[in-house]
């Protein structure tokens, strides 16, 4: 047995295993999004469920992105068939109440359904706190680059995408992500002259996670 | 009951492969043959006690006990009893029941075969053995445990992914799949066995493992072509292979293996490449492994991708105990390992082994480079890549090309030395082969370069090869007066696994002409018809009859009858499907194919109307692809005659001097 040779040759090993044991600490599936930092794409959408109480607004009425200006908008894609969409709707739902009465405007985006479908779903799920908009034909999923749903993209008050989450969206996230952008926001106002700021708080609040 | 009974049965087989992998070195450093007999207990125990556990595993399955979590997973009660008997692969616990099922099955028969052999190899091997089955038995206790309890009992279960109850395949692929990859460990444990008991520069662990890897070259080479078929007949798009990483991962270990099988010949007849095979036989192994672990640990982003868990790290530490162990033993070994003879001529059988070779090791590392890039680059330059096709095919082809050339100049060089006029005679006939099939494609209207060279090679390979069956019987005939099937079937028999060789050489040449068709005449369209409009595709006309649907216990079925004519006359008909199934949403596809030998008419139904007014489907004419499958076919004929034993030549009818004459 050649002792020396032995190991060293053993020891090549260690870059391929060292770069296995990065690769387990990432999700193949993450694809990075081209939106965040960029302006979102607008929209108008009619209301078909309209929500509750303070958030509400009625059926039939035109939602306008470029209306929302000056607000955080949290824009959850989802559907009657998703399943994983279950999972997050009540943490949507709550979430969005908490925020009534701030500048922050949750809005739902119906994807590949039928708005009947979508209130029945509503209705199952126990109603939802805040208003949820139809999408015909995808078009605005499209523009969005949906992958599958859900997903949520969170636009900043200037009407930029500061980030987006795949999959089941959780409080903790929501509530991050919403505190940090209105936070960027009081920022920006309180000094208009210098709007680096607040993209620099895009591009940070676009880092977390 | 059930689930305690599968349960500890692993839990005990844990416990006795321990044992007998500590044991087993002991008693060999002891020198107490006479102990060695509680380490194969330890070995037929270790089988008895999976196959229990499994059998426990299928007879839940079956009768839809809900109380274990695997069958509370995957089983329903509206599943038909055979698809839910192959759910035992059907997802990640229960396939790696199987794989310790198979890999038991294995190390006990290996280990029976050769019990009485001297020397301390088989114990080795044994203990290598029992140490791949420990890690398999962690992995069933730990992350991967299909016997947890589930509180309270649901009635039903959601039933297997509706892709893996769609074709018949998914009870063929998956088995062979095993057998391959996990028969694979049996050479691999014989390896390290030799290096373990200083055996290493003798042939020994070849001699014994030889028909053992044949064996699981066969059953992986069947795997891969039962795979392709089953992509082609279930998923929709008409193709059989798009270098997805699970793929590649069945196709690498195959690559190694199969250059492994060429260039072991060079050892045997010459003492050459020792260090070479057993770094073949080991990288073979790792990257079975390696496969195992890119398609259970979810690192790569692949369609086959099963769910993740902490699995992956299991995986990734065994990878690292094999990879440093191994490299550590052949490097250590390296010395004992030095060649006995050496190259006498370019123009030899050798050299012509050493490109195959060559050509198969750096294919193996251009699948390997291309399937782990997108991992490196994102560790690299943090940015998400992904490799397609274009890279695989731009890069391989080449060497395919190459391969296929050499398959036909191989069988005729002979071993030292080649002669120019007797080469000569061997290659004509391979020649002509060639130019015919080059010609006939040009007709046909290929104008791609590796097409018409693959066209070309194929011949080439083809005529070759036959030429050795014929001329070899033609010897036979004139020594022994034989009439021509019996001097054939005795040429075979006497020489099995050269000839059985060349059938698979055969079968390739099958393989190779219709990957080729297919790729380069295929041609498809799609249309929405009325009922009585017709299509037509490379001058097939195919008239659609009628949408129908109906109800099965496990699912919904839309189906199309499309007509395939032959001027007023219905040559066949064919019903491309749509399965509903209810866990999933959309609709799983199932097209339909009628196979010829000139090709496949291959309908996909794409949409319908809701009143069966009309259909929208997909017709793709696949010229030669049926030849892809009887390629594999005779690939495998040609393994089992390599395998079965040789016929004792009687003493009284010596081989004609013509036939022995660079016989390998």
């Amino acid at each position: 047995m050649n002792w020396k040779r032995a190991s060293i040759a053993a020891a090549t090993a260690a870059p391929v295993i060292g770069l296995f044991a990065w690769g387990l600490t990432r999700d193949p599936n993450s694809i990075p999004s081209p939106l965040p930092g960029r302006e979102a794409p607008a929209f108008t959408l009619q209301v078909f469920a309209p929500g509750q109480g303070e958030l509400s607004r009625p059926v039939g009425d035109s939602v306008r992105l470029t209306d929302l200006r000056g607000k955080v908008v949290v824009l959850n894609f989802w559907a009657s068939w998703c399943l994983a969409c279950r999972d997050e709707h009540s943490a949507l739902s709550d979430v969005a109440q908490s925020y009534a009465g701030q500048p922050v405007q949750f809005l739902g985006v119906l994807y590949n359904d039928v708005p009947d479908k979508g209130t029945a779903w509503i209705a199952e799920m126990g109603g939802q706190s805040y208003p949820s908009v139809d999408d015909p034909g995808a078009r605005v999923a499209i523009d969005y680059g949906l992958y599958g749903v859900p997903e949520t993209f969170f636009l900043d008050a200037t009407g930029r995408v500061a980030y987006k989450h795949t999959g089941p969206v959780t409080p903790r996230v929501l509530r991050y992500k919403v505190d940090s952008l209105m936070a960027a926001a009081r920022q920006a106002a309180a000094a208009p002259a210098a709007p680096a700021a607040d993209t620099g708080a895009n591009t940070k609040a676009g880092k977390v996670q | 009951m059930t689930r305690l009974l599968a349960f500890n049965s692993i839990v005990v087989a844990l416990a006795v492969t321990t044992l007998g992998a500590i044991f087993g070195p002991i008693a060999v450093r002891k020198g107490r043959r006479d102990w060695l007999m509680y380490l194969y207990a330890a070995v037929y125990t270790n089988f008895a006690l999976v196959t229990l556990s499994t059998l426990a595993l299928v007879y839940g399955l079956v009768s839809h006990d809900f109380s274990i979590s695997y069958v509370a997973q995957v089983g329903s009660r509206a599943t038909p009893t055979f698809y839910t008997i192959i759910s035992l692969w059907g997802a990640l616990e229960g396939s790696i029941v199987f794989w310790a099922w198979v890999l038991a099955l294995y190390a006990a028969a290996v280990v029976w075969f050769n019990r009485k052999r001297e020397g301390n190899l088989v114990p080795y091997a044994a203990v290598t053995l029992l140490v791949v089955a420990l890690f398999f038995h962690i992995l069933l206790v730990g992350p991967a445990n299909p016997f947890l309890p589930v509180f309270p009992v649901p009635f039903d279960g959601p039933g297997p992914n509706p892709l893996l109850q769609n074709h018949i395949l998914m009870g063929v692929h998956p088995p062979l799949l095993y057998l391959g990859y996990v028969g694979l460990t049996v050479p691999f444990a014989f390896a390290v066995g030799a290096m373990l008991s200083g055996e290493v520069a003798d042939d020994g662990w070849i001699r014994i493992t030889r028909r053992w890897t044949i064996s699981a070259w066969a059953f992986l080479t069947a795997a891969i072509v039962a795979g392709m078929w089953w992509s082609y007949e279930v998923l929709g798009w008409g193709g059989y292979w798009a270098w997805d990483p699970v793929e590649n991962a069945s196709f690498m270990p195959w690559l190694t293996c199969t250059a492994y099988l060429h260039s072991v010949m060079v050892q045997e007849r010459r003492g050459m490449l020792k260090l070479w095979n057993l770094n073949l036989m080991v990288g073979t192994f790792v990257l079975t492994i390696l496969g195992t672990f890119l398609t259970r640990s979810g690192i790569i982003s692949s369609v086959h991708a099963f769910t993740t868990g902490t699995i992956g790290y299991y995986f990734l530490a065994f990878i690292a105990v094999v990879l440093v162990a191994t490299l550590f033993l052949v490097a250590g070994n390296s010395d004992k390992l030095a060649s006995d003879g050496r190259l006498d001529a370019p123009l030899s059988r050798e050299t012509a082994f050493l490109l195959n070779n060559l050509f198969f090791t750096v294919f193996m590392f251009t699948v390997l480079i291309g399937t782990l890039f997108p991992l490196v680059a994102e560790a690299v330059r943090g940015v998400k890549v992904s490799v397609g096709e274009p890279f695989f095919n731009k890069m391989t082809l080449p060497m395919m090309v190459a391969l296929i050339f050499l398959m036909g100049v191989g069988p005729a060089l002979p071993w030292k030395k080649a002669a120019g006029a007797e080469l000569k005679g061997k290659l004509l006939p391979g020649v002509i082969v060639g130019v015919v099939f080059a010609v006939a494609a040009l007709v046909a209207g290929a104008r791609n370069g590796y097409s018409v060279l693959a066209f070309l090679f194929a011949g080439f390979a083809l005529g070759v090869n036959v030429q050795e069956f014929v001329r070899g019987a033609n010897a036979r005939v004139r020594a022994h007066g034989e009439s021509w099937l019996v001097a054939l079937s005795r040429l075979v028999s006497g020489n099995r696994r050269r000839y059985g060789g060349y059938t698979a050489h055969i079968g390739v040449v099958l393989v190779t002409l219709g990957v080729a068709g297919s790729s380069t005449f295929k041609q498809e369209q799609e249309a929405t018809l009325k009922p009585g409009e017709t299509i037509t595709v490379a001058g097939h006309t195919l008239r659609f009859k009628r949408a129908w649907g109906r109800e099965e216990p496990q699912r919904q079925v839309i189906g199309a009858t499309m007509e395939w004519m032959d001027g007023d006359r219905v040559r066949a008909t064919i019903e491309p499907r749509m399965n509903y199934y209810p866990t999933q949403e959309s609709p799983v596809p199932t097209p339909d194919v009628k196979s010829t030998l000139r090709g496949d008419i291959y309908l996909n139904l794409m949409a319908f109307k809701q009143d069966g007014s009309n259909v929208t489907v997909k017709v793709i004419w696949e010229p030669l692809v049926p030849w892809i499958w009887l390629g594999g076919l005779v690939l495998c004929i040609g393994a089992i005659i390599g395998v079965l034993p040789e016929r004792k030549r009687p003493a009284s009818a010596p081989v004609a001097p013509a036939l022995a004459e660079g016989q390998p």
